[in-house]
C-alpha cells in the first residue's frame, strides 16, 4: 500500500520479492480494490505529511475501505510503524499510538519477544523467542485503557514485547514507553497485526538480522495453510 | 449564517503527555518553577456556513468524533460563534 509520504514500501517489496522470490504488487492509494491479493501491508512512513495525527488522513484514502473489507473477510494485513498508526485510526486494531515518552525519535535496534503463536504473523515463532528487530519513530508509545490491554492480554492479542537480548521484560528494554512494553498487537481473529518495529529492515544477515523474515514467512504459511 | 468555530483537542487526563512534560521541564528551566502542570493540545479554527447555531455545532461535533480528534486518547471542546451572513456561492468575489 502507497500513500503520499509512505517511505518503507520499497523495502517490503524488497524483502518479499527479492528474499522471500513472492509476487508483489504496489497498490495506489487511489485504488479502489484489492482484489487478487493474499495480503496487504501497510508499510511505514508519514502518510500525509503526519498532518492532525499519524494516521489519522490516510483512514480515509479510498482504498482504505476495500482494506477494511478485506480485514473483515479474514485478509492477512499487516501494518508497519506508520502502518499500525493508520489500522488503530481505522479501528481495525485498538488502543493509540502517541508520542515517544522521550520526545525523541528512535531508530535503533530493539530486541523483541514473540508472546503468543496465534496470529497469522507469528506462526512460525515460538512464545519466548526473541528477535532482534529495527526500531524508527517518534509516535509509538502504545496506549489503552485499561479494560483494553486486560482484554488484549486475555485474548491473547499482545504479540510482541519490547524486551532485554534475554527475553526479559523491562523498563530499561522499552524504547518508548509503551504501555506494558507492547510492540505489535493482532485483532481478535489474528489475520490483522500492526507492529512498530520493521520486519522489513531485518530479512538479510547483511542488515545485520533476518528475524524480521519470521513475520513474512508465517504470512505465507499461514495463507498455504488455508488453501489446503 | 456563516460561523466561526474553535476546536480545542487535548489529550484526555489519564493520557500521559509527554510533550507537556517537556514543556513543564522547559519551563522550570527558565526559572518558572511554579508550574505544575502543562497539558499540550491542538487548536483549529473552521469557518463554516449552516442554517443556525445548533445545527453548526452538531456538524463539528460530528467532525470532531469522525476525525478532528481521536475519542480513544483525546477529547475536545468547541467553541462557536456567528461571524455573519453566509456568502452564496456565485456571489464571491473572484
Amino acid at each position: 500500500m502507497v500513500f503520499p509520504g509512505t517511505w518503507s514500501d520499497r523495502d517490503c517489496a524488497h524483502a518479499l520479492l527479492d528474499v522471500l522470490r513472492e509476487p508483489v504488487r504496489y497498490i495506489d492509494h487511489r485504488e479502489q480494490t484489492v482484489e487478487g491479493l493474499d495480503l496487504v501491508i501497510l508499510p511505514g512512513g508519514f502518510s500525509y505529511g503526519d498532518y492532525l495525527r499519524c494516521g489519522a488522513i490516510a483512514r480515509f484514502a479510498p482504498v482504505m475501505e476495500a482494506v477494511t473489507d478485506f480485514a473483515h473477510r479474514g485478509g492477512l494485513v499487516l501494518g508497519i510503524c506508520n502502518g499500525f498508526q493508520i489500522l488503530q485510526e481505522a479501528r481495525l486494531l485498538p488502543g493509540a499510538l502517541l508520542r515517544n515518552a522521550s520526545c525523541e525519535f528512535r531508530c535503533e535496534w530493539v530486541h523483541l519477544r514473540v508472546e503468543q503463536n496465534n496470529s497469522a504473523f507469528t506462526l512460525d515463532g515460538r512464545p519466548g523467542q526473541v528477535l532482534r528487530i529495527p526500531i524508527s519513530h517518534g509516535e509509538g508509545n502504545f496506549f489503552a485503557d485499561a479494560e483494553t490491554l486486560d482484554a488484549l492480554e486475555r485474548n491473547g492479542q499482545v504479540v510482541l514485547r519490547y524486551c532485554a537480548s534475554d527475553g526479559r521484560v523491562t523498563e530499561e528494554s522499552n524504547p518508548n514507553g509503551s504501555l506494558r512494553n507492547i510492540a505489535g498487537i493482532s485483532n481478535a481473529h489474528g489475520n490483522v497485526v500492526g507492529m512498530m518495529p520493521h520486519p522489513e529492515r531485518a530479512c538479510e544477515p547483511l542488515l545485520g538480522s533476518d528475524d524480521g523474515l519470521l513475520l513474512f514467512r508465517s504470512a505465507i504459511h499461514a495463507l498455504t495453510r488455508v488453501a489446503v | 449564517m456563516r460561523y466561526r468555530a474553535e476546536v480545542f483537542v487535548t489529550l484526555k487526563p489519564v493520557v500521559n503527555d509527554p510533550a507537556g512534560l517537556t514543556i513543564r521541564g522547559g519551563l522550570h528551566a527558565l526559572g518558572f518553577e511554579s508550574v505544575t502542570e502543562v497539558r499540550a493540545g491542538k487548536y483549529l479554527v473552521l469557518t463554516l456556513d449552516e442554517s443556525d447555531a445548533a445545527q453548526a455545532r452538531a456538524r463539528i461535533e460530528e467532525m470532531a468524533r469522525q476525525l478532528l480528534a481521536n475519542a480513544v486518547i483525546e477529547d475536545y471542546r468547541i467553541e462557536l460563534q456567528p461571524i455573519g451572513e453566509a456568502i452564496a456561492a456565485g456571489e464571491r468575489p473572484s
